[in-house]
């Protein structure tokens, strides 16, 4: 048994780690060394909570049974699970911290001996507050990701569900959660407890279920810095440095990605948690179904004006995710360079279905990632290259942005392909993207589709280029 | 008077708060899902309560009505832990630089 003092310590040296592993990612050099500073700071959490309590009785080993059961599941799943579904297994985590954060705090308040927080019934203020703060973050995350994970998997459809009175019907859910978590305060009823956590898991279901699959990149970071706030709360109530240090550091991490987000977007924050986008635009953008000429070629054509560039910008988003392209995107791009052709990577903030999506899946298909560049770095270069190869991209490519003040997605940064001397378009079908409307740019005169599965489609250039 | 604990731990809370906000800016745009990951992995350190709330029942009842629940969110959490860390690993270990000659 080590005393107070020393374990407060450990627990800070913890969170100094925690801080190192996230300062390590500003680069993938340091990146790994980041992760392993993560590792050792879990390393000694753990150590340390078990010296303090110094209790190896019997209940220590199904502790570490139930420890090493989580763990083999854990480490099964980050083998098996392939990089195109990231977004879906980062959601799973998510809603895990949450219930966690639930369950921690469940028995803290069966228990509060064990925590030093007073007796059932008689808990101290303080951490009554803390704790239910903490339960009821943790039961919003919960519910909400498990939501993200159904859209993200395709179990639930990925298109906005609104309803009449929406917005007021969640209104009053959260006013009433903080009536609750008042009353809970007062009385140290157990019954509100319940009630508390009941309403918290609901609207946590009900503030996702509005939101459309493309909007998931904000969702998933915002579930991301809630699981935070719930650790945070936690942490709190059980005076643990190394918790709030995280809590914080999590909590901060996702409102960051979900501003990097919607600033990619240029959507308010408010506006896409509102929801309901893309549900209403989807009927305009068919009524100007004029029929515009579209030229329209094949992988021989396709071929045929990459040999002839000196450079090629390849524009990934989501659509090569689904079709997992991007294997056979590089072995595209690999026959390119033996031709001497100059081929760079341009990605935006959004594209795919989380921030960094598109990065993780070409790294996978081993491009370097000095080769795959962000919206600002490259989008000055357009204006240079031969083509420009947007492969399961839409909306993020559309010049509509910049021109139509009446676009929903009027503002929003997009890559500039139109300067290119000619582009190539990978679709399987000239419908509209997410934000329901017609992109200009396929009916431009230097514009190229080629209809087909961004897979095949790419390997058939591959071998016409040979 | 005597400044409550509360305060001092209020205080590294917002201060990390800030340390996060910086540390996060830092962080290059490719790598923002390897930074959901391991943040993930981080924010199960919620194990250490866990493992207090699990082994606060007596030998008699090693399994009560609130252990059980700090059983349950310690698998929670391991599955988290190792799956975030390990996932991790594995995605880092796939950004390589440019060869230089080839």
């Amino acid at each position: 048994m080590i005393s107070a003092n020393l374990s407060a310590i450990f627990y800070l040296i913890s969170g100094v780690l925690f801080i190192l592993a996230l300062r390590g990612l500003s680069s993938p050099e340091t990146s790994r060394q980041g992760n392993f500073f993560g590792i050792l700071g879990m390393v000694i959490a753990i150590t340390v909570t078990f010296l303090t309590i110094g209790n190896f009785s019997s209940g220590f080993i199904y502790v570490l049974i139930f420890l090493l059961v989580g763990g083999l599941i854990g480490a099964f799943i980050a083998y098996k699970i392939p990089m195109t579904a990231m977004p879906e297994l980062v959601a799973g985590f998510h809603s895990l911290v949450g219930l966690a954060a639930v369950f921690v705090a469940i028995s803290a308040f069966l228990n509060p001996d064990a925590f030093n927080l007073g007796s059932p019934g008689n808990i101290k203020l303080g951490s009554l507050i803390e704790m239910s703060i903490g339960a009821a973050i943790g039961a919003i995350t919960f519910s909400g990701s498990i939501i993200a994970f159904l859209k993200l998997q395709g179990i639930m459809s990925g298109s906005p569900i609104t309803f009449k009175g929406q917005h007021p019907l969640n209104a009053l859910i959260l006013i009433s959660i903080i009536i609750l978590i008042y009353l809970l305060c007062t009385t140290q009823s157990s019954n509100l407890f319940w009630i508390l956590l009941a309403v918290s898991f609901l609207i946590g279901f009900l503030l996702i279920i509005p939101i459309g699959g493309a909007d998931m990149p904000v969702v998933i970071s915002m579930l991301n810095s809630y699981s935070g706030w719930a650790a945070a709360g936690i942490g709190f109530t059980l005076e643990n440095t190394a918790l709030i240090i995280t809590g914080a550091l999590v909590g901060s991490s996702g409102a960051i990605l979900s501003y990097i987000m919607c600033k990619g977007m240029n959507r308010s924050f408010f506006n896409v948690i509102l929801g309901g986008f893309g549900a209403t635009n989807q009927s305009g953008g068919n009524q100007n179904k004029e029929q515009k000429p579209v030229k329209s070629g094949n992988a021989d054509d396709a071929a045929f004006l990459m040999k002839n560039a000196s450079s090629v910008i390849i524009v990934p988003g989501y659509g090569m995710a689904v079709a997992q392209a991007q294997h056979a995107l590089r072995e595209m791009v690999d026959t390119l360079k033996k031709n001497d052709i100059k081929v760079s990577y341009a990605i935006h903030p959004v594209a795919g279905r989380m921030p960094g999506h598109m990065n993780v899946l070409l790294a996978e298909a081993n491009v370097p990632y000095d080769e795959v560049f962000e919206l600002e770095e490259i989008n000055n270069d357009f204006s240079n290259a031969d083509v420009a190869f947007v492969i399961g991209a839409n909306d993020v490519t559309n010049p509509v942005a910049k021109t139509d003040p009446q676009s929903p997605i009027y503002g929003m940064p997009i890559l500039d392909v139109e300067k290119c001397k000619s582009v190539l378009f990978v679709k399987r079908s000239l419908s509209p993207g997410y934000a329901g409307i017609d992109n200009d740019l396929f009916y431009k005169e230097n514009t190229l589709m080629l209809f087909a599965d961004a897979k095949k489609m790419t390997e058939e250039i591959t071998k016409n280029l040979d | 008077m005597e400044i409550d604990p509360f305060i001092f731990r209020l205080s590294i809370f917002i201060l990390s708060i800030f340390i996060g906000y910086y540390v996060v800016w830092s962080v290059t745009p490719s790598l923002h899902t390897p930074l959901m990951s391991v943040t993930n992995a981080i924010s199960s350190v919620i194990i250490v309560g866990a493992i207090i709330a699990g082994l606060a029942g007596n030998s008699n009842s090693i399994f009560n009505n609130s252990s059980i629940f700090g059983f349950l969110a310690i698998s929670l959490a391991a599955i988290n832990i190792f799956g975030g860390f390990l996932v991790t690993q594995r995605m880092l270990a796939m950004y390589k630089k440019k060869k230089k000659d080839k």
